[in-house]
C-alpha cells in the first residue's frame, strides 16, 4: 500500500514499488549490504599470523622406536609413532578385515616409510584425545566413549565414524617432516 | 504505538502472531504506515543516517572485540594485529574508527537541525531531553573507545580527563583513584574501559528505542512548527521517507567512504601510532575534532575546579533548553531576530573548536601586537575562547528567554500544506531565507 | 542561502583548523611524488626492495620493527611478493632471507635459551635486547621502532625523507649540545641555545648523526645510490610496514566509490519518481 494517498497524489498514478527504477535501487542497496556483510564474516575465519604458524618441521631422530611423541600442530595433537615390525605386519594382516572406514595400511604412511605414522591425535567422534597402548587392536583406545583405533589409527570398534586423519605433511629429507 | 492502527494481517499467520505478539503491527505503525509531515526537508534524514551509525559502529565494534586484547602489554599490538594479520581487519578497524567521526557529524546535524526548528519545544521536550542522553552517553563511549589502541594520545587523554574529576572538592581525589582502579591510568583502567565501551553502545540502543518512541507519540516536527492537522498534510512513512533517507544515507556513506579508504587516519592523531608511554607526555594533547569546543570551555577559565562546572554545565543547559526558550513560535523561519542570534551561536561553537585545536597563548591573528588584559594577551587563543564561551552560555541563558518575550514573530501559515497550494500568497519573507528547496 | 553559506563556511574552518599545531617547531617536510599517494597509488615493488635493503644495511642495527615477520615480505602487496607462493611462509626468497637471522628460542629437550635461524613465521629480532639496552648504546636517546613509524609521524613518508636528507650545518649562531645534530625537520625548541639575531630556527635536536652516505648501499637493480634515493626507497619501505594493507584498501575504495554512487544516483531517481505527484 506504498502510495496509496489519494489527498496527495495529483494525478491518477500512484507510484508504483513495482517500477524498475525501484527494484533496481533496492537491489542496489542490498548488494551493498551483503558487500560488507561479507569482511565481518569472513574476518572470523583465520589470520595472517595464524596460517603462518599452520606449518611445523620435526626431527624424527628425536622418536625411538616403539616410542611416540606427541607435538602441537594448529593447535591440536599431533601424533608421530615410529612403529615397530610387529605394529606394521598387524596391521597388514587387517588389510582385510571388515572395517568401518576401510583403507589399507599402504595408503596411512608415505611410500617406504612404514614405520613412520603422523596421524592427527583427535578422535573423529568428538574430538578427544586417544591414548595409546590401550583398547582392543593394540593401538590407540579413546576413553571418551569407547573408541578403538588398530596400530594403523583405524577405527575398529566403538562410535567414531572414521579412521584418525592423516595431516598433509611431506619428508623434507630422510630425517625430517614438515607438516601442513 | 499511539493512535489507532491501519494494521490487516493478511496470512492466518499474520493473525496468529498479531493475536499473541504484535511486532508485526509495530513495525507496520512505526516504520510503514506512520503519517510523517510531507515538508521535512534533507536535515530531516540524519536521524536515520544516526541509526545507520550506530548499527555500523556495533556491529564493527563486536568484530573488534574478537581481536582485540585489553591489556597494557598487548593492546597496541592488538589492534596492528587486526590491521595487518586479520582478514579485513583493516576496514573493519577503519570503519570503526572514522564511524565515530561519522556518528558525531551526524549528530551535530541532527541537533542542529532541532535547534533551529525549535524541536525541543512541547510537546517534544521528553524527546529532546532523551537525545541529549545519548549525546551523553555517546561522549562517554567515544572518549574510552578512544583509550582502547592504548597510544600515546589515548593514554594522556585518559590522564587529562579522569583527571577532571579531580577538580572535585572533597571527593574528586577518590573518584579518579576509584576511576582508575589504582594511582594512575594502567591496566585496571584500560580493562574496565574496554568493559564499559562494550555496554554502553547497546545503553545507547536501548534510549534510542525511547526516542524514537516519544518521536511517534508526538509526531514529526516539521520546518514550519506548525503541528500537523489534517492527513493532507502527512504521507506516510514508507516509501516516501524510507527512500529519501535511503538516498541522503547513500550520500553520507560516500562522504564516509572517502575518508575510510583514502584517508582514514585523517580525523586520527599521528602520535596515537606511538605505543603509550607513561613517562613522556606528547608535545601537544588534542582529543578527538568532536569534543574541541568542550576542550575550549575548559581551558577558557584559569581556574580547574570552574572550568570543569564550565565544561559539565555546556551540556548540561542542553537539558534545561525546553524551558528556557519562551516563545510560542517553534521554527526559527518566523523568528528572524532570533535566527541571525542562532548563527552567531553556531559560528561561537565552531571558533570553540578552533581554539580547542590551538595552544592558548597563540595569537590569533598572527603578528598583531595588542594589550595585556588580565592574564593574557587580547590577541590570543584563550581570549577568543573566553568571548565565544561567554556567548554560548548567553545565547542560551539570555538571548533565547529574553528574545520569546520581546521579539515579534512574522505570520506562521496555518498549516503545513498551505505555502505548498499557495505560495505566493502564504510565503512569508523570512520563509525566502531557507534553503530547504530541494528538487 | 545564508545559512547554506555559513555551514559550509564554517565546516571548511573548522576542517582547517581541526589538525593541531604542536608545541615547539620544525620545518615542513619536502613533499615527494610517491607511487603510493592518490587512490590510484600503488606500492613501487623495486623502490620496497631497495628500501628493505637500506633498513637492512644501515637502520636495523639501532631501529627494531618489532611487528613485522618475514612472511610480511612476502605477502601480497609486499617487496617480494610471488604470485606463484600465495602463502608467503613457503616464499624460497623470504625463506632465504629469514635465515640469514638468528633468533632466540627454547631447546625443548634441554630448555636451554639457543640459537637457530628465522622462518618466515618469526618477527624481526630487536637489535637490542630491552630498551634499557638500547638507550644505553645510544647516548640515553631510544630508537624509534619503524613498525608503525611512517603513520606515527605528520607528514609520513615526507617527513621520514625530508629528515634523513635535512641534516647539514647548523646555523651560525646556534650552539649545539655535544652528542645531538640540529634537523630542521626534526620537531624540537632549539632557542634556549640560540645566540644568533632574531627568532630562533625552526627545528630540533637529534641524537642520531646522519645515516646515509652516497653508495653507502649497493642496490641490485643499478639505481643510482645517492643519500636521496636511499632516503626516498627507505621512506617508501617504511610507509609499506605501516599500512601494508594500503593497497587493498585503496581497490576496495575505487570499487566502493563507484558502486555508492551509483546506488546514490538510483535512489535518487526513485525519490523522484515517489515524490513526483505529492506537492511538498
Amino acid at each position: 500500500m506504498a502510495g496509496a494517498n489519494p489527498e496527495n497524489g495529483a494525478g491518477g498514478d500512484d507510484p508504483s514499488r513495482r517500477d524498475f527504477i525501484h527494484i533496481a535501487a533496492g537491489a542496489a542497496a542490498a548488494g551493498a549490504a551483503v558487500t560488507i556483510a561479507w569482511p565481518l564474516v569472513d574476518q572470523m575465519n583465520p589470520a595472517g599470523d595464524t596460517l603462518a604458524l599452520a606449518s611445523v618441521e620435526f626431527d624424527l631422530t628425536k622418536v625411538e622406536l616403539g616410542q611416540s611423541v606427541t607435538i602441537k600442530w594448529r593447535g591440536k595433537p599431533l601424533f608421530i609413532r615410529h612403529r615397530t615390525g610387529a605394529e606394521i605386519a598387524a596391521a597388514i594382516k587387517d588389510d582385510n578385515a571388515p572395517m568401518r572406514d576401510p583403507q589399507t595400511d599402504e595408503v596411512r604412511h608415505k611410500p617406504g616409510k612404514a614405520e613412520w605414522l603422523v596421524l592427527i591425535g583427535t578422535c573423529t567422534h568428538l574430538g578427544c584425545v586417544p591414548t595409546f597402548g590401550g583398547g582392543d587392536y593394540q593401538g590407540w583406545f579413546c576413553p571418551c566413549h569407547g573408541s578403538h583405533y588398530d596400530t594403523s589409527g583405524r577405527i575398529r570398534k566403538g562410535p567414531a565414524p572414521t579412521n584418525l586423519a592423516v595431516p598433509e605433511y611431506a619428508f623434507v629429507s630422510d630425517t625430517m617432516v614438515k607438516v601442513g | 504505538m499511539s493512535g489507532h492502527s491501519n494494521y490487516v494481517p493478511k496470512t492466518g499467520f499474520e493473525r496468529w502472531l498479531d493475536a499473541r505478539l504484535p511486532v508485526a503491527r509495530l513495525a507496520y505503525d512505526s516504520l510503514i504506515d506512520f503519517p510523517t509531515p510531507k515538508n521535512l526537508n534533507y536535515w530531516y534524514t540524519f536521524g536515520g543516517i544516526l541509526a545507520l551509525c550506530l548499527g555500523i559502529q556495533l556491529a564493527t565494534g563486536i568484530v573488534l572485540a574478537m581481536h582485540y586484547v585489553p591489556h597494557v602489554d598487548h593492546a597496541f599490538a592488538s589492534i596492528e594485529r587486526i590491521m595487518r594479520d586479520v582478514n579485513y581487519g583493516w576496514l573493519v578497524r577503519y570503519m570503526h574508527s572514522n564511524g565515530a567521526s561519522m556518528f558525531f557529524i551526524a549528530v551535530y546535524a541532527h541537533m542542529f537541525r532541532g535547534l533551529y526548528y525549535g524541536s525541543y519545544k512541547a510537546p517534544r521536550e521528553l524527546l529532546w531531553i532523551l537525545g541529549c542522553v545519548i549525546y551523553l552517553l555517546m561522549m562517554a563511549t567515544a572518549f574510552m573507545g578512544y583509550v582502547l589502541p592504548w597510544g600515546q594520545m589515548s593514554f594522556h587523554g585518559a590522564v587529562v580527563i579522569t583527571n577532571l574529576f579531580g577538580a572535585l572538592p572533597i571527593i574528586g581525589e577518590s573518584i579518579t583513584t576509584w576511576l582508575w582502579g589504582g594511582f594512575a591510568v594502567d591496566n585496571a583502567t584500560l580493562n574496565r574501559f574496554f568493559s564499559l565501551h562494550y555496554l554502553m553502545p547497546f545503553m545507547i540502543a536501548g534510549v534510542v528505542i525511547l526516542h524514537v518512541w516519544a518521536l511517534h507519540v508526538t509526531g514529526n516536527n516539521n520546518p514550519t512548527g506548525v503541528q500537523v492537522q489534517s492527513k493532507a498534510d502527512t504521507v506516510p512513512f514508507h516509501p516516501y521517507y524510507t527512500v529519501k533517507d535511503g538516498f541522503a544515507i547513500a550520500v553520507f556513506m560516500l562522504m564516509f567512504a572517502a575518508f575510510v579508504f583514502f584517508n582514514p587516519n585523517a580525523l586520527g592523531h599521528p602520535d596515537n601510532y606511538i605505543p603509550a608511554n607513561p613517562l613522556v607526555t606528547p608535545a601537544h594533547i588534542v582529543p578527538e575534532w568532536y569534543f574541541l569546543p568542550f576542550y575550549a570551555i575548559l581551558r577558557a577559565v584559569p581556574d580547574k575546579l570552574m572550568g570543569v562546572l564550565l565544561m559539565f554545565g555546556a551540556i548540561a543547559v542542553l537539558f534545561i533548553l525546553p524551558w528556557l526558550d519562551t516563545s510560542r513560535v517553534k521554527s526559527l523561519r518566523y523568528r528572524p531576530t532570533t535566527r541571525m542570534y542562532f548563527f552567531i551561536f553556531v559560528v561561537a561553537c565552531f571558533i570553540l573548536g578552533l581554539c580547542g585545536a590551538r595552544l592558548p597563548d597563540e595569537h590569533v591573528i598572527p603578528g598583531l601586537k595588542t594589550f595585556q588584559l588580565l592574564d593574557a594577551d587580547l590577541n590570543s587563543m584563550v581570549w577568543l575562547s573566553r568571548f565565544a564561551t561567554a556567548y554560548y552560555f548567553a545565547y542560551f541563558l539570555i538571548v533565547l528567554p529574553v528574545m520569546g518575550l520581546s521579539e515579534t514573530p512574522l505570520d506562521q501559515p496555518k498549516s503545513i500544506s498551505e505555502p505548498i497550494l499557495s505560495p505566493s500568497a502564504a510565503l512569508p519573507a523570512g520563509a525566502a531565507a531557507s534553503p530547504e528547496k530541494r528538487g | 542561502m545564508l545559512r547554506k553559506g555559513l555551514a559550509i563556511a564554517a565546516l571548511g574552518l573548522a576542517l582547517v583548523g581541526g589538525p593541531a599545531l604542536a608545541a615547539g617547531s620544525q620545518k615542513e617536510p619536502r613533499t615527494v611524488d610517491w607511487s603510493f599517494s592518490g587512490p590510484f597509488g600503488k606500492f613501487d615493488r623495486a623502490q620496497l626492495q631497495r628500501g628493505f635493503k637500506v633498513y637492512r644495511e644501515v637502520c636495523a642495527a639501532c631501529h627494531s620493527m618489532n611487528l613485522m615477520s618475514f612472511r610480511n615480505l612476502g605477502q601480497k602487496g609486499g617487496p617480494f611478493y610471488d604470485p606463484k607462493y600465495p602463502n608467503p611462509n613457503d616464499n624460497p626468497y623470504v625463506k632465504t632471507i629469514a635465515k640469514e637471522y638468528e633468533v632466540s628460542d627454547i631447546d625443548q629437550e634441554t630448555g636451554d635459551v639457543v640459537k637457530r635461524p628465522a622462518t618466515p613465521a618469526d618477527h624481526f629480532p630487536n637489535p637490542y635486547p630491552n630498551e634499557a639496552a638500547a638507550r644505553a648504546g645510544n647516548g640515553g636517546a631510544l630508537p624509534p621502532d619503524f613498525s608503525t613509524l611512517s603513520k606515527a609521524r605528520k607528514g609520513g613518508a615526507d617527513y621520514v625523507y625530508s629528515l634523513m636528507t635535512g641534516y647539514g650545518t647548523p646555523p651560525a649562531g646556534l650552539e649545539v649540545p655535544s652528542g645531538q645534530y640540529y634537523n630542521p625537520y626534526m620537531l624540537g625548541d632549539v632557542s634556549a641555545f640560540w645566540k644568533g639575531e632574531g627568532y630562533a630556527p625552526k627545528g630540533g635536536f637529534i641524537a642520531m648523526p646522519p645515516q646515509l652516505t652516497p653508495d653507502k648501499v649497493t642496490f641490485d637493480d643499478d639505481t643510482k645510490s645517492t643519500i636521496s634515493q636511499q632516503a626516498k626507497d627507505v621512506a617508501a619501505f617504511m610507509a609499506w610496514a605501516s599500512e601494508p594493507k594500503l593497497e587493498e584498501r585503496k581497490a576496495f575504495g575505487v570499487g566502493a566509490m563507484i558502486y555508492l554512487t551509483i546506488l546514490a544516483g538510483l535512489l535518487y531517481v526513485s525519490y523522484r519518481r515517489i515524490w513526483r505527484n505529492v506537492a511538498h
